[in-house]
Protein backbone atom coordinates (compact mmCIF):
# COMPACT_ATOMS: atom_id res chain seq x y z
CA UNK A 1 0.00 0.00 0.00
CA UNK A 2 1.23 3.28 -0.78
CA UNK A 3 2.42 5.63 1.41
CA UNK A 4 -0.01 8.57 0.38
CA UNK A 5 -3.01 5.88 0.51
CA UNK A 6 -2.90 6.40 4.42
CA UNK A 7 -1.23 10.17 4.57
CA UNK A 8 -4.26 11.73 2.11
CA UNK A 9 -7.09 10.10 4.44
CA UNK A 10 -5.70 11.06 7.55
CA UNK A 11 -5.00 14.52 6.71
CA UNK A 12 -8.54 14.63 5.62
CA UNK A 13 -10.00 13.25 8.44
CA UNK A 14 -7.80 15.61 10.43
CA UNK A 15 -9.32 18.68 8.61
CA UNK A 16 -13.03 17.05 9.31
CA UNK A 17 -11.63 16.75 12.80
CA UNK A 18 -10.75 20.37 13.01
CA UNK A 19 -13.26 21.56 11.67
CA UNK A 20 -15.56 19.81 14.37
CA UNK A 21 -13.79 21.51 16.91
CA UNK A 22 -13.94 24.53 15.61
CA UNK A 23 -18.01 24.21 15.26
CA UNK A 24 -17.77 23.01 19.08
CA UNK A 25 -15.12 26.02 20.07
CA UNK A 26 -17.19 28.64 18.40
CA UNK A 27 -20.60 27.72 18.74
CA UNK A 28 -20.66 24.76 21.28
CA UNK A 29 -22.91 22.43 18.72
CA UNK A 30 -21.48 18.88 17.66
CA UNK A 31 -20.59 18.95 13.62
CA UNK A 32 -23.38 16.15 12.86
CA UNK A 33 -24.74 16.82 9.60
CA UNK A 34 -27.43 14.89 9.73
CA UNK A 35 -28.70 16.56 12.79
CA UNK A 36 -28.01 20.26 11.80
CA UNK A 37 -29.89 19.59 8.54
CA UNK A 38 -32.79 17.37 9.78
CA UNK A 39 -33.43 20.21 12.89
CA UNK A 40 -32.67 23.32 10.27
CA UNK A 41 -35.56 21.03 7.72
CA UNK A 42 -37.77 20.36 11.05
CA UNK A 43 -37.27 22.49 13.67
CA UNK A 44 -38.08 25.95 14.68
CA UNK A 45 -35.24 28.19 15.64
CA UNK A 46 -31.45 28.50 15.27
CA UNK A 47 -31.84 28.27 11.65
CA UNK A 48 -28.99 31.19 10.66
CA UNK A 49 -25.90 28.72 11.90
CA UNK A 50 -27.18 25.27 10.38
CA UNK A 51 -28.15 26.87 6.98
CA UNK A 52 -24.24 28.43 7.13
CA UNK A 53 -22.86 24.97 7.91
CA UNK A 54 -24.60 22.95 5.27
CA UNK A 55 -23.87 25.94 2.29
CA UNK A 56 -20.20 25.99 3.78
CA UNK A 57 -19.98 22.65 2.78
CA UNK A 58 -21.93 23.12 -0.69
CA UNK A 59 -19.35 25.61 -1.34
CA UNK A 60 -16.56 23.48 -0.63
CA UNK A 61 -18.25 20.85 -3.18
CA UNK A 62 -18.15 23.61 -5.48
CA UNK A 63 -14.76 25.15 -5.29
CA UNK A 64 -13.86 20.94 -5.26
CA UNK A 65 -15.57 20.26 -8.78
CA UNK A 66 -13.48 22.87 -10.41
CA UNK A 67 -9.91 22.04 -8.98
CA UNK A 68 -10.36 18.33 -8.64
CA UNK A 69 -12.94 17.05 -10.46
CA UNK A 70 -11.78 13.63 -9.96
CA UNK A 71 -12.76 14.03 -6.04
CA UNK A 72 -16.92 13.71 -6.34
CA UNK A 73 -17.94 10.87 -7.59
CA UNK A 74 -21.40 9.33 -8.60
CA UNK A 75 -23.25 6.75 -7.07
CA UNK A 76 -23.07 3.38 -8.84
CA UNK A 77 -26.37 2.99 -8.00
CA UNK A 78 -29.60 3.06 -10.26
CA UNK A 79 -32.00 6.48 -9.88
CA UNK A 80 -34.39 4.51 -8.15
CA UNK A 81 -31.61 2.61 -5.56
CA UNK A 82 -30.20 6.29 -4.80
CA UNK A 83 -33.84 7.39 -4.10
CA UNK A 84 -34.63 4.69 -1.36
CA UNK A 85 -30.55 5.10 -0.22
CA UNK A 86 -31.79 8.53 0.74
CA UNK A 87 -34.93 8.14 1.90
CA UNK A 88 -33.40 5.72 4.31
CA UNK A 89 -30.73 7.54 5.05
CA UNK A 90 -32.92 10.63 6.19
CA UNK A 91 -35.19 8.80 7.96
CA UNK A 92 -32.60 6.77 9.69
CA UNK A 93 -30.57 9.49 10.68
CA UNK A 94 -33.28 11.25 12.61
CA UNK A 95 -34.15 7.86 14.27
CA UNK A 96 -30.76 7.12 15.68
CA UNK A 97 -30.03 10.61 16.18
CA UNK A 98 -26.57 10.91 13.87
CA UNK A 99 -24.69 9.62 11.50
CA UNK A 100 -21.18 8.86 10.46
CA UNK A 101 -19.92 12.64 11.40
CA UNK A 102 -22.21 13.39 14.58
CA UNK A 103 -21.79 9.46 15.58
CA UNK A 104 -19.05 8.43 13.93
CA UNK A 105 -16.49 11.25 14.71
CA UNK A 106 -18.32 13.46 17.40
CA UNK A 107 -19.66 10.96 19.21
CA UNK A 108 -16.53 8.39 19.43
CA UNK A 109 -14.60 11.56 20.09
CA UNK A 110 -16.06 11.92 23.54
CA UNK A 111 -16.48 8.32 24.24
CA UNK A 112 -20.17 8.08 23.89
CA UNK A 113 -21.18 4.37 24.68
CA UNK A 114 -24.66 5.36 22.08
CA UNK A 115 -22.68 6.76 19.62
CA UNK A 116 -20.14 3.78 19.78
CA UNK A 117 -22.73 1.54 19.69
CA UNK A 118 -24.44 3.26 16.78
CA UNK A 119 -21.48 3.59 14.79
CA UNK A 120 -20.78 -0.29 15.01
CA UNK A 121 -24.38 -0.90 13.95
CA UNK A 122 -24.20 1.27 11.20
CA UNK A 123 -21.37 -0.01 9.46
CA UNK A 124 -22.19 -3.39 10.02
CA UNK A 125 -25.14 -2.71 8.00
CA UNK A 126 -23.75 -0.91 5.40
CA UNK A 127 -21.15 -4.14 4.84
CA UNK A 128 -23.84 -6.83 4.94
CA UNK A 129 -26.04 -4.25 2.47
CA UNK A 130 -22.66 -4.10 -0.08
CA UNK A 131 -22.27 -7.75 0.48
CA UNK A 132 -26.10 -8.44 -0.12
CA UNK A 133 -25.90 -6.34 -3.83
CA UNK A 134 -23.11 -8.04 -4.69
CA UNK A 135 -24.32 -11.30 -4.25
CA UNK A 136 -27.18 -10.39 -6.21
CA UNK A 137 -25.25 -9.18 -9.21
CA UNK A 138 -23.85 -5.94 -8.24
CA UNK A 139 -25.38 -2.10 -9.02
CA UNK A 140 -25.78 -2.24 -12.90
CA UNK B 1 -21.02 42.18 13.56
CA UNK B 2 -23.45 41.12 15.28
CA UNK B 3 -23.19 37.68 17.00
CA UNK B 4 -25.41 36.30 15.07
CA UNK B 5 -23.71 37.58 11.55
CA UNK B 6 -20.55 36.19 13.57
CA UNK B 7 -22.04 33.01 14.20
CA UNK B 8 -23.16 32.46 10.11
CA UNK B 9 -20.16 33.56 9.12
CA UNK B 10 -17.63 31.10 11.75
CA UNK B 11 -20.73 28.21 10.21
CA UNK B 12 -19.75 28.90 7.14
CA UNK B 13 -16.04 28.88 7.81
CA UNK B 14 -16.46 25.21 10.10
CA UNK B 15 -18.26 23.53 7.19
CA UNK B 16 -16.98 24.93 3.87
CA UNK B 17 -13.29 22.93 6.28
CA UNK B 18 -15.50 19.96 6.93
CA UNK B 19 -16.33 19.77 3.24
CA UNK B 20 -12.52 20.01 2.50
CA UNK B 21 -11.48 17.28 4.48
CA UNK B 22 -14.38 15.13 3.04
CA UNK B 23 -13.35 15.54 -0.42
CA UNK B 24 -9.65 15.38 0.80
CA UNK B 25 -11.00 12.19 2.44
CA UNK B 26 -12.23 10.59 -0.57
CA UNK B 27 -15.67 10.32 1.22
CA UNK B 28 -17.33 11.77 -1.68
CA UNK B 29 -16.13 9.18 -3.92
CA UNK B 30 -19.51 6.72 -3.46
CA UNK B 31 -17.53 3.72 -5.20
CA UNK B 32 -14.42 4.42 -2.70
CA UNK B 33 -16.52 4.48 0.27
CA UNK B 34 -18.67 1.03 -1.43
CA UNK B 35 -14.96 -0.45 -1.49
CA UNK B 36 -14.48 0.36 2.40
CA UNK B 37 -17.52 -1.66 3.10
CA UNK B 38 -16.86 -4.25 1.08
CA UNK B 39 -15.03 -6.87 3.36
CA UNK B 40 -15.80 -9.92 1.48
CA UNK B 41 -14.70 -8.12 -1.89
CA UNK B 42 -11.41 -6.34 -2.89
CA UNK B 43 -11.38 -4.08 0.74
CA UNK B 44 -9.98 -0.88 1.05
CA UNK B 45 -8.81 0.21 4.04
CA UNK B 46 -8.37 3.60 3.69
CA UNK B 47 -11.68 5.32 4.51
CA UNK B 48 -10.16 4.04 8.36
CA UNK B 49 -7.26 6.27 8.37
CA UNK B 50 -10.43 8.90 7.72
CA UNK B 51 -11.66 7.90 10.99
CA UNK B 52 -8.39 7.85 12.83
CA UNK B 53 -7.36 11.00 11.83
CA UNK B 54 -10.71 12.74 12.47
CA UNK B 55 -11.05 11.10 16.18
CA UNK B 56 -7.25 11.52 17.23
CA UNK B 57 -7.85 15.17 16.48
CA UNK B 58 -11.51 15.71 17.83
CA UNK B 59 -10.91 13.36 21.05
CA UNK B 60 -7.67 15.56 22.19
CA UNK B 61 -9.44 18.84 20.78
CA UNK B 62 -12.74 18.32 22.72
CA UNK B 63 -11.41 17.71 26.49
CA UNK B 64 -9.13 21.21 26.24
CA UNK B 65 -12.67 23.05 24.45
CA UNK B 66 -14.73 21.52 27.33
CA UNK B 67 -12.64 22.98 29.72
CA UNK B 68 -14.13 26.51 28.93
CA UNK B 69 -17.31 27.13 30.71
CA UNK B 70 -19.12 27.93 27.33
CA UNK B 71 -18.34 28.70 23.66
CA UNK B 72 -16.95 31.70 22.28
CA UNK B 73 -20.27 32.35 20.41
CA UNK B 74 -22.89 31.02 22.81
CA UNK B 75 -23.92 31.13 26.52
CA UNK B 76 -23.53 27.23 26.89
CA UNK B 77 -22.15 23.59 24.91
CA UNK B 78 -25.34 21.84 23.25
CA UNK B 79 -23.75 18.44 23.42
CA UNK B 80 -25.69 15.00 24.25
CA UNK B 81 -25.59 13.69 27.57
CA UNK B 82 -27.76 10.45 27.15
CA UNK B 83 -25.49 7.37 27.35
CA UNK B 84 -28.15 4.77 27.76
CA UNK B 85 -28.93 2.52 24.78
CA UNK B 86 -32.91 2.16 23.26
CA UNK B 87 -33.92 0.04 20.20
CA UNK B 88 -34.76 3.72 17.89
CA UNK B 89 -30.96 4.41 18.02
CA UNK B 90 -30.22 1.09 16.94
CA UNK B 91 -33.16 0.47 14.76
CA UNK B 92 -32.11 3.83 13.08
CA UNK B 93 -28.40 3.29 12.88
CA UNK B 94 -29.32 0.25 11.05
CA UNK B 95 -31.35 1.78 8.97
CA UNK B 96 -29.05 4.54 7.79
CA UNK B 97 -26.29 2.08 7.45
CA UNK B 98 -28.83 -0.10 4.77
CA UNK B 99 -29.27 3.16 2.92
CA UNK B 100 -25.52 3.80 2.99
CA UNK B 101 -24.33 1.03 1.61
CA UNK B 102 -26.92 1.22 -0.96
CA UNK B 103 -25.80 4.32 -2.66
CA UNK B 104 -22.33 4.78 -1.11
CA UNK B 105 -23.26 8.63 0.19
CA UNK B 106 -23.68 9.49 3.82
CA UNK B 107 -25.17 13.03 4.42
CA UNK B 108 -22.24 14.86 4.39
CA UNK B 109 -20.31 13.94 1.58
CA UNK B 110 -23.50 13.80 -0.21
CA UNK B 111 -23.99 17.69 0.10
CA UNK B 112 -20.88 18.54 -0.52
CA UNK B 113 -21.22 16.24 -4.05
CA UNK B 114 -24.44 17.67 -4.90
CA UNK B 115 -23.76 20.61 -6.96
CA UNK B 116 -21.99 18.69 -9.24
CA UNK B 117 -23.10 14.99 -9.11
CA UNK B 118 -26.87 14.24 -10.21
CA UNK B 119 -27.16 11.01 -8.06
CA UNK B 120 -25.85 12.98 -5.37
CA UNK B 121 -28.62 15.57 -5.51
CA UNK B 122 -31.03 13.21 -5.98
CA UNK B 123 -29.41 11.66 -2.53
CA UNK B 124 -30.22 14.66 -0.69
CA UNK B 125 -33.44 15.80 -1.57
CA UNK B 126 -34.58 12.19 -1.23
CA UNK B 127 -32.78 12.41 2.03
CA UNK B 128 -34.66 15.04 2.73
CA UNK B 129 -38.14 13.83 2.81
CA UNK B 130 -36.89 10.99 4.73
CA UNK B 131 -35.70 13.34 7.77
CA UNK B 132 -39.04 15.25 7.39
CA UNK B 133 -41.20 12.27 7.32
CA UNK B 134 -39.51 11.01 10.27
CA UNK B 135 -40.11 14.04 12.05
CA UNK B 136 -43.67 13.72 10.95
CA UNK B 137 -43.98 9.97 12.41
CA UNK B 138 -42.26 10.46 15.21
CA UNK B 139 -44.66 13.78 15.61
CA UNK B 140 -43.21 15.64 19.22
CA UNK B 141 -40.55 12.89 20.12
CA UNK B 142 -36.90 14.49 19.56
CA UNK B 143 -34.70 11.81 18.60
Amino acid sequence: MAMSSVLVPLAGGALIGLAASMLLLIHGRVAGVSGILGELLTAPGERTWRLAFILGLVAAGVVGAAVAPAAIGASPASKAGVVIAGLLVGFGTRTGGGCTSGHGVCGISRLSPRSLVATVVFIAAAMITVAVVRALGGWS
Amino acid sequence: MTGQAARAVWAAVAGAMFGAGLLLAGMTRPEKVIGFLDVGGAWDPALMFVMVGAIGVHLVAYRLIRRRSSPLLDGRFHVPTRRDLDGRLLAGAAIFGVGWGLAGFCPGPALVAAVSAESALIFVAAMAIGMVIQRVTAGGERS
